[in-house]
């Protein structure tokens, strides 16, 4: 390594703007990554990180400011430039062709030798997948792969290319605790073999397990840059926010009285024909939030669209005030105040059309109420405004498509129009999947004032501390089997663990 | 039956050659409507080339060109100025057939007797026969080593795009910028260069099968409105062939024994409109349609990038 290398920091960013018309996401940046470190890249949504890695990557062009790798200026045009420096991104949302197989999703783009595809270009994703210890199926085609193994094949990606610096864009929004902990280890194994890693995350456990050093953005300028050892989760949120929040969930006590929904028996074939849920059996009360707990893909999905009636369970029956509902259709299941907000992994899957404005999406859900062949917009612009301030929504204007705000701003969009409809029952899966401390607290206190209006909670989650301290009763679900429901606040993250793996009743059968 | 057989063989290369141009094009992430307008663009070049210089080779490069040109203005709409492929590919079509019978209504008016006929040298050059030793086998001879040699040379156009598709790297770029531009453009792909060459090439492939069309077909002699919607026929035979060359050669077989069945049904015993035959193909397309939608495949499909035209910074 020549001393230039060695001297000045491997990536430095000074004073980059980027707008998008009216919107400043990144304004007067600075930033620096040494060769050996992990930099966690702190900020709340719409703080301007992702279009600062974008910048670095060399999808998006900044309006001004300079880069300078290893000391050297530069200038990254495209994809390919940034390569050339070595640098690496994984994307959020994964950059992968869905029909294509690991292999030929690793080698794209590479100027291999000679015109045919051999099959000998496995060997060096194999040798590369052991030496960073990153397991994967080289024949295994995307679709079939699940969200862990689809990250495993973007990291192998950059690495193939000779990336040392990697630019992670919420790495674990999508992973499991377990999947969270192996990744990590192999970002320290990579870090150890001299790769420069910046990780952009939201999650302060997260930064501060794994990252040397801090810069925190926030709304698109660089605020600070800090030693993790040298600080802690309070100052970086006030840091972040601005202000200092607190942070602890509220939980009200339950005022109301009376059932509101059951679920008798509930079995659930999904596409493939499989019991994606089998025998479910449940209540849920007036003025309750009932969590629902369980790995990925345990059967949540399914049961949220079969009670939203997306979907008709093969055997059951759900009673909405003694009412059977199975049958009913999903306009009618609105109509009678059930309301489903599903976050999907790519945020604008469900629920709102992505091109269309805040105040059309509001629409999307009222218009059959109005009058006339004539859209009345005006009720829809004056709820959507209304959001924008009580969920501190931030957007150029209600009138500005849906996909032009940042994921979090996407989500609050889509929770708040749920409440609005002034639902009786509530699902709600993953409302905080991907957004920062700030938003998410927003959201914990919209949920908890639709508990105390007596409205019936489902509320499916991931993160189990969130989840024991707002919710009453947690249902575990495991492989689409109930496998406990408990009282929230006399359990541990330990006794959910064991059922969500269904531990607890196996080791019972051995007794 | 035999006879129908080699029939539908020769009905079906123009056929062949348009889908397989236009499974490039669409492999390539580029719905291109215009398929009938290029193959009317190289019907004219081909047929013109061959008119007035006697040449073979000279005839069919005309015609690739001249396709490929078509394909350019397409590409330059829909890649650089981002223009809707659909619209952008029926004004193609449009285009590519009024350019010919503009012009081939020049070359009638100025050709003796009204009737441009190819030169007997060329023809003779393009006619069919048996090919030596093969063309000796029993049936199979004279059903698949008798035809003229634009029929080998379709075949093996569609081969070799099933290979460059299929195995090789600058295929497998194709494949990704088809698929998922974005995913190309971060792996450090020129997703518009590669559109571009991949649209120029289905062009001109296409253009070979417009060629076909009005030296093969036609007899030696201009026909104006030659190609007559087979370019629309390919455009749904790359449907019928799952997007592989490979079963795009027994697709435009099957299509072209549907074009060419009226002619070989015994009119005494079964009697039908002949307007009810003309129908065949397009009715059989509308079914293929209906099969291919029930039955989904991720692999077997159109290419999820399809007719969406890439912006890099949208988000």
């Amino acid at each position: 390594m020549d001393r230039a290398r060695q001297n000045s920091p491997a990536i430095e960013l000074r004073g980059i703007t980027k707008t998008f018309e009216s919107v400043v996401a990144n304004h007067n940046i600075n930033l620096s990554l040494n060769r050996g470190e992990i930099l966690a890249l702190l900020g709340e949504n719409g703080s301007g990180k992702t279009t600062l890695m974008n910048i670095l990557a060399g999808i998006y062009k900044p309006d001004c400011g300079s880069i300078f790798i290893d000391g050297e200026p530069v200038v990254i045009h495209s994809p390919e430039d940034a390569n050339k420096h070595g640098i690496g991104m994984i994307h959020q949302h994964f950059k992968l062709v869905d029909v294509h197989t690991a292999t030929d999703n690793i080698i794209l783009g590479n100027k291999g030798t000679g015109l045919w595809l051999k099959p000998s270009r496995r060997q060096r994703i194999k040798e590369l997948s052991e030496r960073y210890h990153l397991h994967i199926d080289p024949d295994k085609k995307v679709y079939n792969m699940s969200v862990s193994e689809k990250q495993t094949v973007e990291i192998l990606k950059v690495l193939y290319r000779g990336a040392d610096i990697l630019i992670l864009d919420e790495p674990t929004a999508v992973l499991t605790p377990q999947e969270i902990t192996k990744l990590f280890e192999i970002l320290r194994h990579m870090r150890d073999h001299g790769c420069a890693i910046i990780i952009i995350t939201h999650k302060l456990g997260e930064v501060m397990e794994i990252s040397d050093r801090v810069t925190i953005l926030r709304k698109g300028e660089s605020v600070a840059t800090v030693n993790t050892a040298e600080t802690d989760i309070h100052a970086l949120t006030e840091l972040m926010v601005g202000k200092t929040v607190e942070l602890s969930i509220e939980c009200p006590e339950r005022k109301h009285k009376g059932n509101l929904l059951e679920i008798h028996h509930l079995t659930v074939s999904n596409e493939e024909g499989v019991d994606a849920i089998q025998d479910v059996s449940f209540d849920l009360n007036k003025g309750e939030i009932l969590g629902v707990a369980g790995l990925a893909g345990s059967g949540q999905k399914e049961l949220c669209e079969t009670i939203a009636g997306l979907i008709r369970p093969r055997e059951g029956a759900i009673l909405y005030k003694n009412e059977n509902i199975v049958g009913k259709s999903p306009a009618d299941i609105i109509k009678i105040g059930i309301s489903m907000s599903f976050i999907p992994e790519d945020r604008l899957g469900m629920g709102l059309a992505a091109s269309l404005s805040m105040v059309d999406n509001m629409l999307l859900k009222s218009y059959h109420k109005g009058r006339g062949p004539i859209l009345q917009r005006k009720d829809a612009r004056v709820l959507a405004e209304s959001l924008v301030e009580r969920l501190e929504i931030v957007t150029p204007s209600v009138e500005t498509p849906v996909r032009r705000l940042s994921g979090g701003n996407v989500q609050k969009v889509l929770l708040g129009r749920e409440i609005e409809s002034n639902p009786n029952v509530l699902i709600t899966a993953y409302p905080v999947r991907g957004l920062d401390i700030n938003s998410s607290y927003t959201i914990y206190e919209a949920i908890n004032q639709q508990k105390e209006k007596g409205v019936g909670v489902l509320f499916i989650g991931e993160d189990l501390d969130v989840m024991l301290e707002l919710c009453d009763r947690i249902m575990v679900l495991c492989h689409g089997r109930v496998t406990g429901i408990v009282n929230a606040h006399e359990t541990t993250k330990e006794a959910l663990g064991l059922l969500m793996t269904d531990a607890a009743n196996k080791k019972e059968d051995a007794e | 039956m035999i006879n129908f057989l080699f029939a539908a063989i020769k009905a079906g290369t123009p056929l062949l050659l348009g889908t397989t141009g236009e499974i490039v094009t669409e492999k390539t992430g580029n719905l291109n409507l215009g398929v009938e307008g290029m193959m009317f663009l190289g019907a004219f070049a081909g047929f013109y080339m061959g008119y007035r210089t006697g040449s073979v080779i000279l005839a069919l490069l005309a015609a690739f060109i001249l396709g490929a040109m078509g394909a350019l203005v397409y590409a330059f709409l829909t890649v650089t100025l981002k223009a809707n492929q659909t619209v952008a590919g029926l004004a193609l079509t449009i285009f590519g057939a009024g350019f010919a019978n503009f012009f081939g209504q020049i070359l009638i008016a100025e050709s003796v007797g009204g009737v441009p006929k190819l030169p007997d040298s060329f023809i003779s050059r393009v006619a069919e026969g048996p090919l030596p030793i093969l063309g000796d086998i029993p049936y199979i001879g004279k059903l698949i080593f008798s035809h003229n040699p634009f029929v080998y040379g379709a075949v093996i156009v569609s081969i070799f795009c099933w290979l460059y598709i299929s195995k090789t790297r600058p295929g497998l770029s194709m494949r990704s910028v088809g698929e998922n531009p974005a995913a190309a453009d971060a792996a450090g792909i020129n997703v518009a260069l590669v559109k571009y060459v991949n649209i120029l090439l289905g062009g001109g492939i296409c253009g070979l099968g417009g060629a076909y069309i009005s030296l093969i077909n036609g007899g030696g002699v201009w026909n104006n409105n030659c190609v007559n919607g087979q370019g629309w026929i390919a455009v749904a035979l790359v449907i019928f062939a799952n997007w592989s060359p490979l079963k795009s050669i027994l697709g435009s077989l099957v299509f072209g024994a549907f074009t060419v069945l009226q002619f070989y049904v015994p009119k005494d015993i079964i009697s039908i409109p002949n307007a009810f035959y003309v129908m065949l193909p397009y009715l059989i397309t509308a079914i293929v349609l209906i099969f291919s939608s029930i039955k989904k495949s991720k692999e077997h499909a159109q290419p999820a990038g399809c007719s969406i035209n890439y912006f890099r910074e949208e988000r």
